[in-house]
């Protein structure tokens, strides 16, 4: 094949897969985005081994590598709980980062396969291009790989402060600029693993300050970063289909971010710089009346089968107690008796964006019930009842009235003008913000006291009486 | 608004598309559109710069559609995006097979594997969760 049809080829790859990304503005349409990128990864591919020309002996390695990497992905799409959907995307962001750290390495060793020069004559832009590539790929492996121990809770979602973590940091990112510049000098293929060892510790430290409440916005930034990596890596081998990709994830994942960060109202660098939601915070406000109301499965039925309109709030704790089956029966009981259900979903509930429409959905849940924050905010007013499964930060009135909180300022779901708002909870602990929720002493909530689907379950039970 | 903009950076894809194939077309050259690009300017323009168009280009498509994206998918966009990011898999086939030495064949292999791992998993998965999306029975 010529390589001016495989350069068109990569790029309609590269288009394919900018329509994979369009489909998903409406759920009609993703499905069909969905098989545009497939079919652009497999045009790229083909392309790629036509103009490789492989060997048969490297065309079988190749085959074996794509059927072992392939199987091990298919069984893991097909048994992966929607539930661990979060720690599944970290971890499949670490392997793309160290995939890009091998094919630069892969690149210097032998840069003839590439097209870009013989080995210690490698194009001195090529090793800028991939250095970079490298850098933020081991960033992103290390970082993703800490982000799934934390969100997969084999570490704590706790901060570690490394004393003077930001000279650190610092000083790894000059070192890396400095092994760049002697790489380009030198094309040493000891500074090249120099530099992947500097960025490998980067990543680990800058995951490590930050909090669990923030690894949505987390979970977003290592999206973007793997896809800068892939970029660099496209600028080294002028592949089309990896710049356009790459661009298209980095913006993506960067945007995700912004979103993040915007509803809970924090500074992307005040993310990045951790810390958050470790320390117990001080709890203000202590002349409020700190009597709770405490209700039981029966008061709940009863309070929602005479209600008019019910709005379910899911949050995290729903994913961790598998409630959303339990929650979908609830929701089917009150319509059957004549009752409006509703979900509402705060874009930061969940560990990542759109993890809490991804479980409704798992639970035959219609899209079309489901809201965002800002379409069905104004309806808790005239909601009887606002039923809060497993969120608690987000529904904090401290957000919106104490200037003191130190959440002050992050859009809530004002769950507190229902008439009556029934709030499941393990214990009367805080929240993962670890700041005390106000909306447990109102006059109007009801502690439901208990495991999230267990709690449900009786719920359901209680109908039937 | 956003719908308008989106047409301008879709149109500008298209022109960049245009381009390519005339450049393409117009070179026997090895190293494609880009070096084309960089023969028909008269060798003024290197061929990064011409690169690099298309990443800044690919930049404003991604952000406009990106935006366009409804917030109830956006764990299906995280996977997605992550699979297509695999896409980095074209390098490893390039390691594995056209590599004179081993050292690079076995780094391009492993790359393989991964990647290989992230496009299956990554596309698969999308299409379980996209699946699960229902509207309202009537």
């Amino acid at each position: 094949m010529s390589e001016n049809l495989a350069a068109f080829l990569y790029l309609v790859s590269g288009v394919l897969f900018i329509m994979a990304l369009r489909g998903l503005s409406h759920p009609t349409t993703s499905r069909q985005g969905n098989t545009y990128g497939m079919v652009g990864m497999g045009i790229a591919i083909v392309t790629t081994l036509l103009l490789a020309k492989p060997s048969l002996s490297s065309l079988g390695l190749i085959l074996v590598g794509i059927a072992a990497g392939g199987g091990a992905g298919a069984w893991i799409a097909r048994k992966i709980p929607m539930t661990s959907m979060p720690q599944l995307v970290a971890g499949f962001h670490s392997l793309v980062g160290l995939a890009a750290v091998l094919v630069a390495a892969a690149a210097l060793y032998s840069p003839h396969a590439f097209g870009i020069g013989e080995v210690g004559q490698i194009h001195g832009q090529a090793l800028v291009e991939m250095s970079l590539g490298v850098a933020i790929g081991a960033v992103t492996f290390t970082g993703s790989i800490i982000a799934f121990l934390k969100l997969d809770g084999r570490m704590s979602g706790k901060p570690i402060m490394l004393p003077m973590r930001h000279v650190l940091n610092a000083g790894l990112a000059i070192a890396i600029v400095v092994f760049i510049a002697i790489l380009v000098a030198t094309e040493s293929h000891t500074v090249f693993w120099l530099i992947v060892l500097c960025a490998l510790a980067l990543g680990v430290l800058l995951i490590i300050p930050i909090g669990g409440a923030d690894m949505p916005v987390v979970v977003s930034m290592l999206n973007s970063y793997s896809g800068w990596a892939a970029a660099g890596i496209g600028f080294t081998l002028g592949n089309l289909a990896l710049i356009i990709t790459g661009a298209l994830v980095g913006s993506s994942g960067a945007i995700l971010s912004y979103i993040m960060c915007k509803a809970m109202n924090r500074s992307f660098i005040s993310v990045i710089l951790g810390g958050f939601g470790g320390e117990a915070a001080a709890a203000g406000g202590d002349d409020i009346d700190r009597s709770v109301k405490l209700g039981s499965a029966d008061d709940a039925a009863f309070l929602m089968m005479n209600a008019s309109k019910v709005i379910i709030v899911p949050g995290y704790g729903m994913a961790v107690a598998q409630a959303q089956h339990a929650v979908r029966e609830l929701a089917d009981k009150l319509k059957a008796n004549g009752v409006e259900v509703k979900y509402a979903i705060h874009p930061v509930a969940g560990r990542m964006p759109g993890h809490m429409n991804v479980l409704l959905a798992e639970a035959n849940v219609p899209y079309d019930e489901v809201f965002e924050l800002e379409d069905i905010n104004s309806e808790f007013a005239q909601a009887d009842v606002a039923y809060v499964i497993g969120a608690n930060d987000v529904t904090n009135p401290a957000a919106r009235d104490d200037k003191t909180s130190p959440i002050y300022g992050m859009p809530i779901l004002d769950v507190d003008k229902a008439k009556t708002c029934l709030f499941v909870k393990r214990s009367l602990g805080s929240g993962y913000a670890g700041i005390d929720n106000t909306l447990f002493y109102k006059d109007g909530t009801m502690m439901l006291l208990g495991d999230a689907k267990k709690m449900t379950d009786d719920i359901v039970k209680a109908m039937d009486h | 608004m956003a719908g308008t903009v989106l047409d301008t950076a879709l149109e500008n894809l298209d022109q960049a598309l245009e381009a390519v194939r005339t450049a393409a077309q117009s070179q026997a050259v090895a190293d494609g559109a880009a070096a084309a690009a960089h023969v028909a300017t008269g060798g003024v323009i290197d061929p990064f710069i011409f690169r690099f168009a298309i990443f800044i280009l690919a930049i404003f498509v991604g952000y406009y559609v990106v935006w366009s994206v409804t917030p109830a998918l956006h764990t299906p966009l995280m996977a997605v995006t992550n699979a297509i990011s695999s896409v980095i898999v074209v390098g490893a086939l390039l390691a594995v097979g056209a590599s004179a030495t081993g050292m690079a064949t076995g780094f391009g292999f492993v790359a393989l594997v991964l990647a290989s791992v992230n496009i299956f998993g990554g596309f698969l998965v999308t299409q379980r969760m996209l699946a699960m999306y229902k509207k309202k029975e009537k």
